[in-house]
């Protein structure tokens, strides 16, 4: 028992030692993880900033000004230009110069004053359909806001019923505080995946696979020597990104770091499972590598990262949940924004230990049958 | 040609150098180095590692830009028209890159596209090559279902697909089993005799150095020396001996007789050692083995690889007490390694049938075959890498099928290839390969102390073995395999592209090592390795051809046209009177 | 032999060559066309930003007709699936638990206020943190309330009192179908990632064989190389693309406004652009192993999240909307999302192409500098 504890201590070390004292793949685990997270952080975000509009303003009132004023200092608008006649609108929009045209008529003030309701003729490109559908929320709301302003100054009864929306969690609405708590798990995902899917692989091709097989550790021993760097990498890497998500791009922390770190384990000891199955299966790095790529893509794709699971079909919404990402977003989402304990975790704590259970056992029977 | 003119040189090199950069460090592989190659010839270009014999060979094929220096291949300046010499020139690289998913045919086509040979002259030049290469029956078969023989055979057809005045090979027989390598050379030697192609080869088996007109020896970026290689030897006379003693076994009696001074040399042939001395007079060796009391020494015959050793190594032993002292492996009662009627099938294929043999304590038991004769993977079976399809096997008296894991701490193994983790520093391995063997603290250290002290590797103790040069690299795999004291020792082609220097290096420890009692099996493609072996097995597709001592296996060959056969002359009588076998059973 | 016909030979040779390996060798089938068949179903149907189907929890704390009238027009609506329930505690925990995603809160004074024309509030609780999705519920929520408004205020026989009311004509996509703007700009990112696999692997492949070597040293030269290695690509390329044209207009149904030709045109020249980058990766990789993960980190990701296919451009911070401009994806991300939706929009479409054969020309001549017949 102590020997075996020592071979399998000195495969881990050795096992560390072999990745982290390559200067490349050093490289790799750092700067691609660096870089997705910038890249991510900062460019993936649905929200609207600086939307070029067009207006084409046919009244004279001070009223429709005033309109216009408001939807163009607001910081999602950019003003483009002021149109005078109708056959310019369909240019701009057609190339993408402007992404609305707001259009209001001759009678927009007198209607207003009248007591009538004054339309505004809103030109959306629909080539982007869920820009197009934020793009009219944000409309909306600078315009509820001018209706509720103009009746009372007007004496205009105020509408029956009122909305007050109240955003919990993020009361902003800030697209970043979603995806950057998000990365963490992805990229701990990718790490451990191909850290443990090419450890085997890797011995196989450079041929000291069988120099190991001839020492007396057993395909057990071997198995959780090479799971240890993977475990590892991943924890540091986990806990590297969250301490950016909190301290450079300031996402609140509301939660229970013992529940995340609960989570964390259990997450990445299934993505361990699995790189250890493709492991044992794959003979070159490259088959490594590609069974990696076939696990990761649709792994985050249907994982809710970027756009949510019940937008899915309901066969693919069934298959999300083998998908061990699927419940750890979940935890850190909750640990961040909402301020999750982990008792009100535990529905997303046992699949993932369910998974883990399974792939660690199922990547261990895989492993000595192929030794066989 | 006339007469009154002056042979142009087919390859002339003048003062040329070339550093490669690696990191920080720099490697100079050619240092000032000129020389010509005659037209005509066979020029063979030896030398240990490192010696830049591939560099020359890249330079001259215009692929590599030299820092200082000119090259004229052929009249042609191969810096400025790099084009034109590639033209002109076949160039063969170690690796020949043939594309394994076309057929032999198809690669055939594609090299006479890139060639520029007309259509119509290719039938008459593809069968010309096929008969040479005894392809032909082969065309439409994948170049990766091709054997390894038979692949650098294609590899030397389209390199000669349109006749090349300069031929230029990278070890073209490097790890190709006798019987091809002979063939490749006909097919070479028929080149240049008929029809006056110039040839550059490099290659690491020092007796085909003899087959070259010219020998080219390097070592380190420069050359040594440019001669044919009579005289090479011729240089060597009254230094060369045969010593034998029918009191002392052959291998105790090379151990003793390299350690001595004035000795540059001492490997075992046939049955008798022989030696290379510093100067040239007799060795006075009697006094120094008292126990063999009939000595005979009598001068041999030099040839080129005594000059080769002469000149490139300045002692024969290799230095220390180099075991430990007091190491003996235990007597065992039976024989140490039993295989009985083993067969491994993969799917209906036969890779090893009815194997059967036994090797006792002590033992050197040579495995040799052909390419895919099955050595590989008895020897797997017999390291615990691959289970048996049916038979047994017992290594130190444990079932391999039951107790593995056991009969494996017991045995060490070196693979054919480095198989040490390269980017790990040479402590940072021994002290992995300790750990994984299960040595405690205190055996560990002192294990390990003695395996950097052993095997010279104190100085590279931190350095990452990938940056090791072969030589040392192999020091390192052997030493990573005694860590744990094995009373057994697999060796898979251990010494194939090692230099000459270092195998005889290697194969001293090897001998010292059976001298304690341990017992070695080993495969080789290097049949004068074959005769160092106390006993033999060779393989052809997967079966036992024959069983024996190398004396008795050259006995079966001794005719009145060889009166002294020698080890490949044995191996290949074999190999041919199998096929001729089974020629007739079919 | 002449020069020409000499070169004319090499050239055919080559060609050959790298076609038998293609049919020989499944991996460059099935980067071409399996790769691009299961990441467009993968995302076709995996990726979809509709909100449909969202559970929404009504608060009703007393109930009578009006609150009827109200909860009724959320049952009636495509996408909500309303659950009821009669106290906001309870509705809370709900929302804490995940069970719904967002609150619709009527106060016992509900129909009091209503009646008496107050301006009776009506709580709303999202839950924030997919704010994307939020923003959407949110929106559907508001267009409930004002078809429900506008409904109640003719039922009681008064005027709409809204002073501005927006109209709003969504051009290309009155649906809002996010699929039909995905599945285009799906194409233009996994053709980068087929384009730049093929070539940057097979010449990889060369290198780790050892083909390379006996290749050089033959007459060859460096540009027939590469041609003989775009040409056969090209082809497998663009069939790669005609593939995911046809998955898109019959299996996703995204309509194309614009010309077939156009596409074709414009899609050869991107194939180029993609296929030019996967040849300097591997100028510069010489194993596969090293040159597939270029690939993939240099191209995907840019062409997923840089190239404007989900995440608006113009919104991104000014470094990162500069560092688009080098990402070729984004071109075509244009012209493909104009072409199936608006049609042939000559500004647009030209403007794009002439960037695109710029970063062609770039590439190429790129691998024409690079790329040399030396091993050093």
């Amino acid at each position: 028992m102590k020997q075996a504890l020592r071979r399998i201590l000195a495969l881990a070390v050795k096992e560390l030692l072999a990745v982290l004292k390559d200067r490349k793949s050093r490289i790799i685990l750092v700067v691609p993880p660096l870089l997705q997270l910038f890249v991510f952080g900062y460019a993936a975000s649905f929200d609207l900033n600086d939307i070029p509009v067009a207006i084409y303003n046919e009244d004279r009132g001070a009223a429709s000004r005033e309109l216009v004023a408001r939807i163009v200092g607001s910081p999602h608008f950019h003003l483009h230009s002021h149109l005078d006649q109708d056959g310019q609108v369909a240019a701009l929009i057609d190339t993408r110069e402007v992404l609305i045209v707001l259009h209001l008529g001759e009678r927009f003030s007198s209607a207003l004053y009248s007591g009538d309701t004054a339309p505004v003729q809103v030109i959306i490109d629909g080539r982007n359909s869920n820009t197009a559908l934020l793009v009219q929320g944000y409309l909306r709301d600078i315009v509820t806001e001018f209706n509720l302003q103009w009746s009372r100054r007007n004496g205009r009864p105020p509408p029956l019923a009122m909305l007050q929306v109240r955003p919990w969690f993020n009361s902003n609405l800030v697209s970043r505080w979603f995806i950057v708590p998000g990365i963490v798990g992805l990229l701990a995902l990718v790490v451990t995946t191909i850290v443990t899917a090419l450890s085997v692989a890797r011995e196989r091709e450079a041929g000291t696979f069988d120099q190991l097989l001839v020492t007396p550790m057993r395909p057990v021993e071997i198995l959780i020597g090479k799971s240890f760097p993977g475990l590892l990498i991943g924890l540091l890497q986990g806990s590297f990104i969250l301490l950016m998500a909190v301290y450079w791009f300031e996402v609140p922390f509301r939660g229970s770091l013992g529940g995340l770190y609960i989570g964390m384990i259990l997450f990445i000891l299934s993505a361990v499972g699995i790189g250890l199955m493709i492991s044992s299966l794959a003979v070159t790095q490259q088959q490594g590598m590609l069974g990696a790529f076939l696990f990761l893509v649709p792994a985050v794709i249907l994982s809710g990262f970027a756009t949510p699971i019940a937008n899915m079909p309901e066969a693919v919404q069934w298959l999300t949940c083998i998908n061990p990402l699927r419940y750890f977003l979940v935890i850190l989402r909750g640990v961040f924004l909402e301020g999750s304990s982990s008792a009100i975790l535990l529905p997303y704590y046992w699949p993932m230990g369910v998974i883990a259970l399974v792939t660690l056992s199922l990547a261990g029977w895989m492993f000595r049958h192929r030794m066989n | 040609m006339h007469a009154e003119m002056a042979p142009l040189p087919a390859l002339a090199i003048d003062g040329v150098s070339k550093c490669f950069v690696a990191g920080d460090k720099r490697i100079t592989a050619l240092s000032e180095t000129s020389l010509q190659v005659q037209a005509g010839k066979i020029s063979g270009l030896i030398g240990p590692d490192g010696a830049g014999k591939t560099t020359l060979m890249r330079l001259t094929a215009g692929l590599l830009l030299p820092d200082s220096g000119q090259i004229r291949v052929l009249g042609v300046d191969a810096v400025s028209d790099p084009l034109q010499v590639q033209s002109a020139v076949g160039y063969m690289p170690q690796r020949f890159g043939l594309y394994e998913d076309l057929s032999v045919q198809e690669n055939l086509d594609l090299y006479a596209d890139l060639q520029g040979v007309p259509k119509a002259e290719r039938p008459a030049r593809y069968r010309e090559l096929m008969q040479m290469t005894a392809l032909a029956p082969f065309t439409r078969r994948l170049a990766g279902r091709l054997s390894g023989g038979m692949k650098q055979k294609l590899g030397l057809a389209c390199t000669l697909v349109r006749t090349p005045r300069l031929l230029l090979l990278d070890e073209p027989t490097v790890g190709v089993d006798p019987v091809s390598r002979r063939e490749l050379w006909a097919i070479i030697t028929r080149l240049v005799r008929q029809q006056g192609v110039s040839v550059l080869l490099s290659t690491a088996y020092l007796n085909e150095a003899e087959r070259c007109d010219d020998v080219i020896l390097m070592q380190e970026g420069r050359m040594l020396g440019h001669d044919s290689p009579k005289s090479y030897s011729e240089s060597m006379r009254g230094r060369t001996f045969h010593i034998s003693s029918s009191a002392l076994a052959r291998r105790s009696l090379q151990n003793r007789v390299s350690a001595l001074q004035g000795i540059i040399d001492a490997v075992i042939e046939n049955e008798k050692v022989r030696v290379v001395t510093s100067r040239a007079e007799m060795p006075a060796i009697a006094s120094a083995v008292p126990e063999a009391t009939d000595i005979r020494i009598e001068p041999a015959e030099p040839v080129f690889e005594d000059a080769f050793v002469a000149r490139l190594k300045s002692t024969a032993a290799v230095t220390g007490a180099w075991l430990p002292p007091g190491h003996v492996v235990a007597a065992a009662a039976g024989p140490v390694i039993q295989v009985t009627d083993v067969q491994r099938r993969f799917g209906d294929f036969y890779a090893v049938r009815d194997v059967s043999f036994s090797v006792q304590r002590g033992e050197v038991f040579g495995l040799l075959g052909a390419n895919g004769a099955g050595k590989s993977t008895t020897f797997r079976m017999l390291c615990g890498l691959l289970p048996a399809s049916a038979g047994e096997l017992r290594v130190a008296g444990r079932d391999l099928r039951r107790a593995a894991a056991d009969a494996r701490s017991r045995l060490g193994y070196m693979a054919q290839h480095f198989s040490l983790y390269v980017n790990l520093t040479v402590l940072e391995n021994l002290n992995f390969f300790a750990r994984a063997y299960g040595l405690d603290r205190s055996r560990r250290k002192r294990r390990i102390a003695w395996a950097l002290e052993a095997f010279e590797l104190a100085d590279h103790a931190g350095i990452d073995s990938g940056d090791l040069s072969l030589g040392y690299k192999q020091r390192l795999a052997m030493a990573a395999a005694l860590l744990h004291e094995p009373d057994i020792l697999f060796l898979d082609e251990p010494t194939s592209g090692v230099d000459p220097l270092a195998r005889r290096e290697f194969w001293q420890r090897i001998n010292a090592l059976a001298e304690s009692g341990v017992t070695v099996l080993v495969t080789t493609h290097f049949m004068d390795e074959a005769d160092y072996c106390d006993r033999l097995l060779i393989m052809a597709e997967g079966e036992v051809l024959a069983q024996g001592t190398p004396a008795e296996m050259k006995a079966h060959f001794r005719s009145e046209a060889l009166p002294a056969p020698t080890m490949e002359d044995a191996f290949i009588g074999l190999i041919e009177r199998h096929a001729q076998n089974k020629g007739v059973a079919a | 032999m002449k020069q020409g016909a000499a070169m004319r030979m090499r050239l055919r040779g080559m060609i050959r060559k790298e076609s038998l390996q293609v049919l020989r060798d499944p991996s460059s089938i099935a980067i071409a066309f399996v790769m691009p068949l299961v990441l467009l179903l993968l995302f076709g149907y995996g990726v979809s930003l509709d909100a449909r189907y969202v559970r929404i929890a009504l608060v009703v704390e007393q109930a009578d007709a009006n609150t009827a009238g109200f909860t009724g027009a959320f049952a009636h609506s495509d996408y909500f699936v309303p659950q009821l329930y009669n106290n906001i505690q309870q509705a809370e925990q709900a929302l804490m638990e995940h069970r719904v995603d967002g609150i619709v809160w009527l106060r016992n004074d509900f129909s009091a206020r209503l009646l008496t024309g107050g301006a009776a509030p009506i709580g709303v609780f999202v839950n924030g943190v997919d704010a994307n999705q939020s923003r959407i519920t949110k929106g559907y929520i508001q267009g409930v309330w004002q078809v429900w408004l506008a409904g109640y205020a003719r039922e009681q026989g008064q005027e709409p009192a809204e002073p501005v009311a927006l109209e709003p004509r969504v051009w290309f996509n009155a649906a809002l179908r996010s699929r039909d703007f995905l599945v285009p700009g799906l194409i233009a990112v996994i053709m980068t990632l087929t384009g730049a696999m093929l070539t940057s692997m097979v010449v990889a492949r060369e290198w780790e064989r050892g083909t390379m070597e006996a290749l050089m040293v033959t007459p060859i030269r460096i540009w027939e190389i590469t041609l003989g290695k775009l040409l056969p690509y090209f082809v497998l390329g663009m069939g790669g693309m005609l593939l995911s044209v046809a998955m898109a207009l019959w299996l996703f149904e995204v309509p194309l406004r614009g010309s077939f030709w156009l596409l074709a045109g414009s899609s050869a020249l991107f194939m180029l652009v993609a296929l030019g980058m996967g040849l300097l990766i591997s100028t510069v990789a010489r194993s596969q192993f090293v040159a597939g993960q270029i690939a993939l980190v240099a191209t995907f990701l840019p062409a997923f999240i840089l190239s404007g296919f989900i995440f608006q451009i113009g919104s991104m911070p000014e470094p990162v909307r500069v560092i688009t401009h080098i990402v070729p994806a984004r071109y075509f991300v244009a012209i493909l999302q104009t072409l199936f939706m608006a049609g042939d929009i000559w500004p647009v479409i030209a403007a794009n192409s002439a960037a695109l054969f710029v970063m062609m020309l770039l590439f190429l001549g790129l691998v024409r500098r690079k790329a040399r017949k030396r091993l050093d």
